[in-house]
């Protein structure tokens, strides 16, 4: 257990990141066909935009639901890594999806949540997030204790690479800025359905 | 083992034909949010290894990991009530049928044939209507004689066509039939 790089900063003293570059940074260093789920909006959308990889997946609805759908695909390939990447708004959605995973404690999935603090694709209304909630405090209250904030970029690609490496679960906030999305998904959802499964290996 | 060449016991009770059918389709994961009318079946689901059994803190949540499972090669069905099935309309209507992912429902119904409380009885009245304009397949099995039939037929035609099914137990069944 890789106990340095679990050492999370608080939320106020995170860095506050570029989503569209923390996105990049993981892509970079999925190597072996990892599955990612990307959450509703603009956290698909650079996911997206850091390149087309068949084992990605982009919800176009369904928001909170990143992580049951990664947690869905890690029970069903236990062999291979799965990310959920989802924002703060999705999340808080979902809460309880926390416990879910925290007791049935998948070893192959990683948590990676971009909290902006806002409903950025609706006006950037602000999040529970902006007042008083902690999601890291609220992923270790429901029981997964790898959980950390990044302090920055290069602590970041630490804690991704402790997820690539050692036993999850996993959960890995990362404050971000206010930038637009690099990109915008292609919404065919049969296409990306078909698609994702060609990419894991699974034929109907 | 076919389900048509499987043992049966003539007394067979509908769960135990509902895990038998399961297994004969291979549907192995079990998410659910628990009730009362599905409480025996859930307890059989429990004590069987085949089953990977999840109890997810929504209806909705169960649904996503269902879907998940189906995209990495892995059948599952979402165990609910009523109630339940009611919180689903925006996940049925965003990623099971959009992205064509046959995910599989069970409900007990719940506020009709003497249920006694009136937000049963309202929520009820609103599942027929999502399903129908969902256009999600959905039959209610109202006798012990066509849960096999019912269930096995459902399940492949779902995977068959990539579309969502719910699988409606009526009281006619598990109120019913528990009395005799």
């Amino acid at each position: 257990m890789p106990a340095n790089e679990m050492k999370s900063a608080s939320r106020d003293s995170a860095k506050l990141m570029n989503r569209s570059d923390l996105c990049r940074r993981l892509v970079e260093k999925l190597v072996h066909e990892e599955a990612v789920v990307g959450g509703i909006g603009h956290t698909h959308f650079d996911l997206w935009a850091s390149g087309q990889r068949p084992q990605n997946f982009y919800m176009l609805g369904s928001m909170g639901l990143a992580v049951p759908i990664a947690f869905g695909v890690a029970l069903a390939q236990p062999q291979r890594r799965v990310f959920a990447l989802e924002g703060d708004g999705s999340l808080l959605m979902q809460l309880g999806a926390l416990g879910t995973v925290a007791m049935h404690a998948p070893k192959n999935l990683a948590i990676v949540v971009f909290d902006n603090g806002v409903y950025q694709i609706t006006g950037s209304q602000p999040t529970l997030t902006s007042y008083r909630t902690d999601l890291v405090a609220m992923a270790k209250g429901a029981g997964l204790a790898q959980s950390a904030w990044a302090a920055d970029e290069a602590h970041y690609d630490r804690l991704v690479d402790a997820a690539l490496k050692a036993e999850g679960p996993w959960f890995i906030a990362a404050r971000t800025d206010a930038q637009p999305p690099a990109g915008v998904t292609e919404r065919d959802a049969a296409k990306i359905r078909g698609r994702f499964m060609q990419g894991l290996g699974v034929s109907r | 083992m076919s389900v048509e060449n499987a043992a049966r016991a003539p007394s067979e009770a509908w769960d135990e034909i509902v895990v038998r059918v399961l297994k004969a389709n291979k549907v192995e994961l079990i998410a659910y949010v628990p009730d009362k009318v599905l409480a025996p079946l859930i307890k059989r689901l429990h004590a069987d290894d085949y089953f990977a059994v999840l109890s997810p803190a929504r209806e909705e949540e169960a649904v996503g990991i269902v879907a998940g499972a189906y995209m990495g090669g892995r059948r599952g069905i979402v165990l609910m009530q009523t109630s339940g099935f009611a919180t689903l309309p925006n996940v049925l209507a965003s990623l099971a049928v959009p992205f064509q992912i046959p995910v599989l429902m069970m409900i007990s119904e719940r506020g009709t044939l003497g249920d006694f409380q009136l937000g049963q009885a309202m929520v009820c009245r609103t599942m027929r209507p999502v399903l129908e304009s969902l256009g999600i397949e959905h039959h209610a099995i109202t006798r012990l004689e066509d849960v096999e039939f019912i269930v096995d037929s459902m399940i492949r035609q779902a995977f068959a066509t990539q579309a969502p099914a719910a699988m409606i137990l009526s009281p006619l069944l598990t109120k019913k039939t528990a009395r005799k």
